[in-house]
């Protein structure tokens, strides 16, 4: 009923659209994320006031509803102006492929993002010689979190490596720490086997993994997964059952000494739990990766057949300009993607986040779409789940291969 | 033949535009679905969303992929599951709608108003059931924290987050195992044929379960579905999922069995006390009995509720925990997350085809029944 409403809706608006001056957004931030999208229209409507705004926005976090609606509106033949999607073979894989995409190459050498925007960056969101969209902001992935004052009191520092971080998950679990890591449902999980392979691998066994380059079924791979399995071995059973949220209260309360999870937990620690950074949590790079920065990124991109194609090129424009991000980001608790983006209106863990977004090697994230189509990513999930049951690494890194071969990783 | 009278020249026009309705939306996007399920759409990337995809047909693949292959392990874990969970969900809601229904039809005090707590559960969607088990059955609280109420240690069982299983058996041996349950129902039905005194349905039956247990003995070993022994069970889970399911639908059996005890006749119960029936034999000889009509009709309705399952397990545990997904979870992702839109019209397919399974016999003895009447 509720799907029928909303295709009902999108149908609408759709015909709406027809007039002349309109630009149609499509994405699925609402709720917290609602005012920082509100502050990049404001801006558009600054530069373009004659334009009237639809902002279609389908909630359900991060887009589950919103990409099941725009499935159905693509395959209909209505595509929106401009839609979301997470930057690189989310829609690569996807949309791309199927050849539904412009090229927006011509956009970034005119607005010269090519120089705005991290070399790696560009690489992650180009395929088949294009570029396919305009990154709006940038999380990182590979953070761990911790509670200083805790970490003091078992007197544990923060591990740089993971054999360093086995070491001190049994130091703790001698303490009585009955869980050091805590983890929750499946894509929390893929989250923390993202860092543990790019901790294992480096960023350059990451990248080849993702260029076909390595295989899954490599000892160094396999490795990955066993690697995986001890650190599974420091977290919670009732791990399932946990939102990311309810994971990270964890950290804070001391049941737990470590998660990882994106940055987004730092909105959460400052907006929500009202603590101060760097004494009430504390974070650092995930273990072994000191200076990779795992990067996803929200992004839009010009479906072909958009019915107000020079609205949407503008409103492109307007993303990828520093006043855009500048606008969004603060709200939204993200970085700009743009390396000269203004650091005085960000709190303390953006800036620090912004400096390593200058500074280090950027490689995208396999859960957040930046690596691995969907297609992969939502069947790695069950690969994930399947491993934490069996713990056998062989077959899972076959799984994992051939997952890769079907989704056409590599290709 | 009557003709082309007024009258039916009117019902046809009435009946007709719902009957092609049916015939479009009903039947035919089944005959789609179907048909998909037999091609490759979405197995390639490319052409899964493109504007003209280019599809093949390519015959049961991709039924054989989700049975034997090695990536649908996946799939065949939540037909064990569905099993599982169809078998406790029905039993759970006829037995505590039994219980309930014999309780209120003892006349308590206040039973419009019990009446209407029981079934209030049933009101709400599976969304709603899901959400409020949910938080009941988290790690730290609702039901784990019950114990501190009588001054006890919180309990610990991960309900909806157990990874745990039991009575697991090896996938490949499911051709072993099936042959073998329909050989010992065929013996029963013999057994039974030949006390009747039935000796053609003796033979034939007897016939089928030799055959069927000398393949199941001499052949089924040696197939192998699977590279490797891959062990399936009843995840537990799942227990909590049940318990919700069981709590929204139990208030519905109560009142169909309500029904049926309020339309026993007094005179039967009367008879059978006059016969000496004492309180337990009058439900075993004369109450049971008359109910179960009712049992069946209700394990229908429960049975094909339990099968297509969705919003449930959507709300409790996630789209993505495999210990507790389902088939219908499975088609959903399948379908709008990877885009492998023919894999996941075949799970749908599989799917029609258990509720078909549920839902044909008991409509061929109704439409049998009318007839009969008529």
């Amino acid at each position: 009923m509720k799907k029928a409403l909303m295709i009902a809706a999108a149908l609408a608006l759709t015909t709406s659209a027809a007039a002349a001056g309109k630009l149609e957004i499509f994405s699925w931030w609402s709720g917290d994320e609602g005012p920082a999208l509100d502050a990049l229209i404001k801006v558009y409507k600054q530069r373009y006031p004659s334009v009237a705004v639809d902002n279609a926005t389908v909630s359900g976090g991060a887009g589950t509803n919103a990409k099941a609606v725009l499935k159905t509106r693509m395959l209909g033949g209505t595509p929106p102006d401009s839609f979301q999607a997470h930057a690189g073979q989310e829609l690569i894989g996807t949309w791309v492929v199927a050849n539904r995409m412009e090229d927006l190459s011509g956009l970034f050498k005119s607005e010269g993002w090519d120089k705005a925007f991290p070399k790696d960056l560009v690489r992650l969101i180009s395929s088949k010689g294009g570029i396919w969209s305009v990154p709006v902001n940038v999380h990182r992935s590979n953070v761990m979190w911790y509670n200083p004052a805790k970490l003091k009191a078992w007197g544990v520092t923060v591990p740089k490596t993971w054999p360093e971080f086995l070491k001190t998950c049994s130091t703790l679990k001698a303490k009585g720490v009955a869980a050091p890591l805590v983890v929750g449902e499946n894509w929390t999980q893929q989250h923390l086997w993202e860092s543990v392979a790019i901790g294992t691998l480096g960023a350059k066994g990451w990248e080849d993994l993702w260029a076909g380059k390595l295989k899954f079924t490599d000892p160094r791979v396999v490795g990955v997964f066993t690697t995986f399995g001890k650190v599974m071995d420091c977290a919670n059973k009732d791990a399932s059952g946990l939102s990311w949220q309810q994971a990270s209260d964890r950290v804070i309360s001391g049941q737990s000494a470590f998660n990882i999870m994106g940055d987004w937990a730092a909105g959460y620690f400052t907006t929500t739990k009202k603590l101060a950074p760097n004494t009430g949590f504390g974070w650092a790079p995930a273990p072994g990766t000191t200076k990779t920065f795992v990067m996803l990124a929200d992004s839009f991109g010009l479906p072909k057949g958009a019915k107000n194609r020079a609205e949407a090129m503008n409103w492109l424009k307007v993303l990828g300009s520093k006043a855009g991000q500048d606008a969004f980001n603060p709200l939204k608790g993200s970085i700009a993607a743009r390396t000269d983006s203004d650091l005085s209106k960000y709190n303390t863990y953006s800036r620090s986040a912004a400096a390593d977004w200058k500074s280090n090697k950027i490689v995208g994230s396999l859960v957040h779409g930046a690596v691995a189509p969907e297609s992969f990513m939502s069947a790695f999930g069950t690969v994930i789940d399947q491993y934490v049951a069996s713990r056998n690494s062989a077959g899972a890194a076959a799984a994992a291969q051939q997952l890769a071969a079907r989704a056409g990783i590599g290709k | 033949m009557k003709g082309l009278s007024k009258d039916r020249l009117w019902s046809v026009a009435v009946l007709l535009p719902s009957v092609l309705l049916i015939a479009v939306f009903v039947y035919g996007f089944i005959a789609r679905s179907v048909y998909v399920s037999m091609t490759d759409w979405g197995n390639d990337p490319a052409q899964a969303l493109a504007l003209d995809p280019v599809i093949r047909f390519i015959g049961l693949a991709n039924y054989q992929d989700l049975f034997t292959g090695f990536l649908q392990g996946r799939f065949r874990q939540e037909l064990v599951s569905t099993v599982f969970f169809t078998a406790f969900f029905i039993l759970g809601c006829l037995g505590l709608g039994l219980g309930l229904a014999l309780i209120l039809d003892r006349n308590p005090r206040g039973e419009g108003l019990w009446r209407t707590i029981f079934l209030f559960p049933m009101s709400l969607s599976f969304i709603v059931t899901g959400t409020i088990w949910r938080w009941m059955l988290q790690p730290g609280g609702g039901v784990n924290q019950a114990p501190t109420l009588f001054g006890g240690q919180p309990s610990t069982f991960p309900w909806l987050s157990s990874t745990e299983a039991i009575w697991k058996f090896d996938w490949n041996k499911l051709p072993l195992l099936t042959a073998s349950v329909v050989a010992v129902v065929l013996i029963v039905v013999a057994v039974r044929a030949l006390r009747a005194g039935d000796r053609r349905r003796t033979l034939v039956a007897a016939l089928c379960a030799a055959l069927l247990l000398g393949w199941a003995l001499f052949v089924a070993p040696n197939l192998k579905l699977l590279p490797a022994p891959e062990p399936h069970g009843f995840n537990l889970a799942l227990i909590g999922i049940i318990i919700a399911a069981v709590w929204q639908m139990s208030g519905y059996t109560m009142a169909l069995y309500l029904a049926g005890l309020r339309g026993i006749p007094e005179e039967l119960r009367e008879a059978a006390k006059v016969d000496g029936a004492g309180d337990l034999g009058m439900y075993r000889h004369v109450i049971f009995p008359l109910l179960a009509p009712i049992s069946l009709s209700a394990m229908i309705v429960l049975g094909h509720i339990s099968l297509k399952i969705f919003d449930l397990v959507y709300a409790m545990s996630g789209p993505d925990n495999i210990n507790t997904s389902v088939p219908a979870l499975n088609m959903y992702l399948t379908s709008f997350r990877q885009n492998q839109f023919a894999l996941g019209a075949a799970i749908g397919t599989i799917l029609l085809i258990l509720v078909a399974f549920v839902i044909v016999p008991y409509l061929a003895s109704q439409f049998r029944g009318e007839e009969g009447h008529a």
